[in-house]
């Protein structure tokens, strides 16, 4: 049940990180209207299928456009979306599951042609609609419903993993820190090309790493995840790779490639060679005279 | 004696041996002296090599099939000689490349070296023009014909332009007299009835696509694929200005789901594809039909399952057009039949996708796609183009309460609503109540009666048994049934190329009948299954080769089934 509609009946579990992450999406796309004077009818909320991406049932206030798709597919939806209509802002939120497993396939072409959407990724190393099962992100050795002897692949790192396939802006936040996740998510939006945004979004019900990721100074627990320091030059692409390998979970942009091109304005230029013609001249041009 | 009025030539050979540019060229010159012409090629999917042959069809009025019978063979080595000897008529004529083997003289073949022959021109690349002045000299063809061809097709307005005319119409004397030598003659080809319209000369897959673009369609995303890549180099190529995107995706994963985002944003999108690509499309396409999003997917069937036949013609395709995902579903089609069709089937698809907001299916195969065929020049006057009911009116819009089709909101504009996958409730939220599964899909279900009210052909109505071609196996039906008529036999004709659903009142004649049936190529007889579920008493004749079928075999096949079906003994 939403304020908006009582039918409605999927809930996130108490606690669940994507509470958190729905709020700063809703800042960052209020900050966007007023920024940009754009209507919130011209935003479109892309979702993938998982708890994460029920979200685009469950955001408040004033309602953009959403399309709730299938399983893996939410980038060659956008992809759709924003080349068919530049002028709409495009929003993606899909868990670690969809976007790292089954839509795995789909980073590396948009990445490469600079796709200009925002992907918001909701990392809780797990599947959590599907009841626990382990995740691309899960660590090695895990035991999960599908993993009973423990988990035998490595964990994938993703901002590593986007770095490499040519993503031009990389943000890593954490769903506890809402006001300044929402401005990581309004800077993914005001940049000129494909942007994500992999956030730490905890499972309460099948994986709660709040503490991991925060520590816990009474038990002598480090928090896993910090900040990047001011000093870091996101522009830099061999600083971006140090401080993605320099442990833990680092908050903050990551990367922000300069002078960022793009897909339809590439589109734009390369067409300027073209000669685009009538359906009556292409007609034409079969034509031949019987003499 | 009387002039011929048909006349075929296959090109057979190898891979790179230019049989398919003989083929063309030959159709070509025809249909530029005022005949009716049309080709069918069939090859292997590797670059070089492999068995492929062109076949070329001349007439003097509307050529409707390959053709069953050969009147030349040119053999261009000794395996094409072998694997096709067999289909020339009797009083035919082979010739073949006497650089390649040597024949007994035998009275219906001769030899002549194509490359030497062609070398000595000074141009490498006339030996194709050596072997069309052959076969000209068989029929009688004045020598203007390919001269004239020969000049249209070389003035390029480049420097050597003469050199290249002048080498290939010393060529053609070549051949001509190396044909004189050797004594044949077919006897002359009636001379052209000139069409009084426009033509153009054009294969499927070009018309195809101008089909599209006529209809307004904006987007287009597509992966390569045999027999459907043309379509997407043709988009890629003129797809373009504001407004407009094509791209060449990852896969048809992508594909798919890409024209379903940008159908959902309000533009007409379009893919093409063939079997494996439906395959991975699947999903994409449910999602289509679930989320209520306009969007037509080509596909030009091959010979399956899997990676199947690639290059070959095959029309199995029908059950997964109709049910291309899982769940209640079952997809609008509309295939067209021959060359021409493709260019209204397209502009249909895209009407219906638009009307219905859903996802439609056109299916064309492969011997539509690469028949090159000259076909009067489409009337863009008379083209209909349809337009979805777009929502103008305040938010707060219940985008699925209707119980049929109702306006459609697009991104920019107001009625912001989740366009959903899943079940979902008026709203476009996610459900699981029993009431909004029944109202959904029968809500899905009624659309379709939107798109009942189409055209068909229908000829001897009264006769109780009558035949139903479906797609590219019309033309052979057609020309089939033309001679059933001329034999004196009762039977029936139907034909449209709006599969499913069905016109309406085709429908109700269809049951009225004893017996319908149905060529088609596929073991299942699949169109006929389908017929036999709406309650008609449908028979299929199969054929899967991987080839279209011959014009006898159909005349025989019918007169059989009719002839049992009279004696009583009605097999369903
Ligand atoms: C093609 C397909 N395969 C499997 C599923 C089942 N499924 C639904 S959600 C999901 C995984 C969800 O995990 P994640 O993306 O990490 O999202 P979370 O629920 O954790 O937010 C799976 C496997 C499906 N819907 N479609
Ligand atoms: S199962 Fe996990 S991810 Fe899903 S709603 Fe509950 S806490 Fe959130």
């Amino acid at each position: 049940m939403t304020s908006k509609n009582e039918e409605y009946d999927f809930k996130w579990c108490p606690g669940c990180g994507d509470f958190g992450v729905r709020r700063s999406l809703e800042y960052a796309v209020a900050d966007w209207i007023t920024q940009t004077g754009q209507s919130i009818e011209n935003t479109v909320v892309v979702a993938g299928i998982g708890c994460s991406g029920n979200m685009v049932h469950l955001l408040e206030g004033p309602q953009p456009f959403g399309i709730h798709g299938i399983h893996g597919r939410t980038l060659p939806i956008s992809f759709g979306i924003k080349m068919g209509r530049p002028d709409l802002n495009v929003v993606i939120v899909a868990g670690d599951g969809d976007f790292l497993s089954i839509g795995m396939e789909h980073i590396a072409p948009q990445a490469q042609r600079n796709l200009n959407v925002t992907a918001i990724i909701m990392d809780n190393a797990v599947y959590g609609l599907t009841k626990g099962q382990s995740s691309p992100t899960t660590d090695m050795g895990v035991v999960t419903p599908t993993t009973p002897y423990g988990k035998v692949e490595g964990a994938l790192n993703p901002l590593d993993l986007y770095l490499t396939l040519g993503a031009s802006f990389i943000a890593s936040g954490i769903s506890t820190k809402i006001r300044p996740l929402g401005n990581l998510m309004s800077q993914a939006m005001h940049h000129p090309g494909f942007a994500i945004v992999h956030v730490q979004s905890p499972c309460t019900t099948y994986n709660d790493n709040y503490e991991i990721l925060k520590g816990n100074p009474k038990k002598g627990m480090a928090p896993v995840a910090w900040d990047i320091p001011a000093e870091h030059d996101p522009t830099d692409r061999a600083a971006a790779h140090r401080v993605i390998h320099s442990g833990g979970i680092p908050l903050g942009v990551i990367y922000k490639q300069e002078n960022s091109k793009p897909l339809d304005k590439r589109m734009g230029e390369a067409w300027a060679k073209a000669r685009t013609q009538s359906v009556e001249q292409l007609l034409d041009s079969f034509l031949f005279k019987v003499s | 004696m009387e002039k011929k009025k048909d006349f075929v030539v296959r090109f057979a050979g190898e891979g790179g041996q230019g049989m398919v540019t003989a083929g063309e060229g030959l159709a070509q010159a025809a249909a530029q002296v005022g005949y009716h012409s049309q080709t069918f090629s069939t090859f292997p999917s590797q670059i070089e090599g492999g068995p492929t042959w062109c076949q070329t069809r001349i007439a003097i009025t509307p050529a409707l099939s390959a053709g069953d019978e050969l009147d030349v063979l040119v053999a261009f080595n000794h395996a094409a000689y072998e694997g096709h000897k067999g289909e020339v008529r009797e009083g035919g004529v082979i010739v073949y490349n006497s650089e390649e083997f040597q024949l007994e003289p035998d009275g219906h073949s001769f030899g002549m070296p194509f490359e030497e022959l062609g070398k000595s021109t000074g141009n490498p690349r006339a030996s194709n023009m050596v072997v069309l002045g052959a076969i000209a000299h068989l029929v009688n063809w004045p020598q203007s014909y390919l001269q004239d061809f020969v000049v249209a097709r070389f003035r390029r307005g480049r420097a050597n332009d003469q050199e290249i005319i002048d080498s290939n119409i010393k060529a053609l004397s070549l051949g001509e007299e190396a044909a004189r030598a050797s004594g044949f003659n077919l006897g002359e080809l009636a001379s052209p009835v000139k069409p009084k319209y426009t033509q153009v000369m054009i294969k499927g897959n070009d018309l195809l696509a101008l089909g599209a673009v006529a209809a307004g369609v904006e987007v287009f995303v597509g992966y390569p694929i045999s027999p459907a890549t043309t379509i997407l180099v043709f988009m890629e190529r003129n797809l373009t200005g504001p407004g407009r995107f094509v791209y060449q995706a990852s896969s048809e994963i992508e594909s798919i789901n890409a024209i379903v985002g940008a159908g959902f944003a309000g533009k007409k999108a379009m893919t093409s594809t063939s079997g494996p690509g439906m395959s991975l499309m699947s999903e994409g396409i449910g999602m289509a039909w679930m989320a209520e999003i306009p969007v037509v997917i080509v596909n030009v069937q091959r010979g399956g399952p899997a990676t199947g036949l690639p290059t070959k013609t095959e029309q199995s395709d029908f059950l997964a057009a109709l049910h291309p995902a899982h769940g209640d579903q079952a997809l609008p089609i509309i295939a067209p039949g021959t060359v021409e069709e493709c260019f209204y089937a397209a502009i249909a698809a895209v009407n219906w996708a638009e009307r219905y907001q859903g996802p439609v299916i056109l299916l064309s195969d492969q011997m539509l796609s690469e028949r090159a065929q000259n076909v009067p020049r489409p009337d863009l006057g008379k083209v209909v183009v349809e337009k979805r009911l777009v929502y103008s009116g305040n938010n707060g819009y219940l985008r699925y309460e209707a119980s049929t089709v109702s306006p459609m909101p697009v991104p920019g504009g107001s009625g912001s609503y989740v366009a959903n996958a899943s079940e979902h409730d008026p709203m476009g939220d996610t459900t699981h109540r029993p009431d909004r599964h029944v109202q959904m899909t029968e809500r899905r279900f009624n659309k379709l009666k939107l798109l009942q009210d189409s055209t068909y052909e229908a000829k001897h109505r009264e006769a109780p048994i009558a035949v139903m071609p479906w797609g590219g196996s019309k033309g052979s039906m057609q020309e089939a049934y033309d001679i059933l008529m001329a034999q004196g036999q009762k039977v029936g004709w139907y034909y449209t190329m709006y599969l499913h659903p069905l016109p309406a009142k085709l429908l109700e004649e269809l049951r009225q009948k004893e017996l319908v049936l149905v060529p088609e190529l596929n073991y299942l007889g699949q169109f006929g299954s389908y017929l036999r579920s709406l309650g008609v008493r449908a028979e299929s004749i199969t054929q899967y080769t991987g080839l279209p079928f011959k014009v006898q075999d159909l005349v025989d096949q019918v007169t059989e089934r009719v002839r049992a079906a009279q004696g009583g003994m009605v097999r369903v």
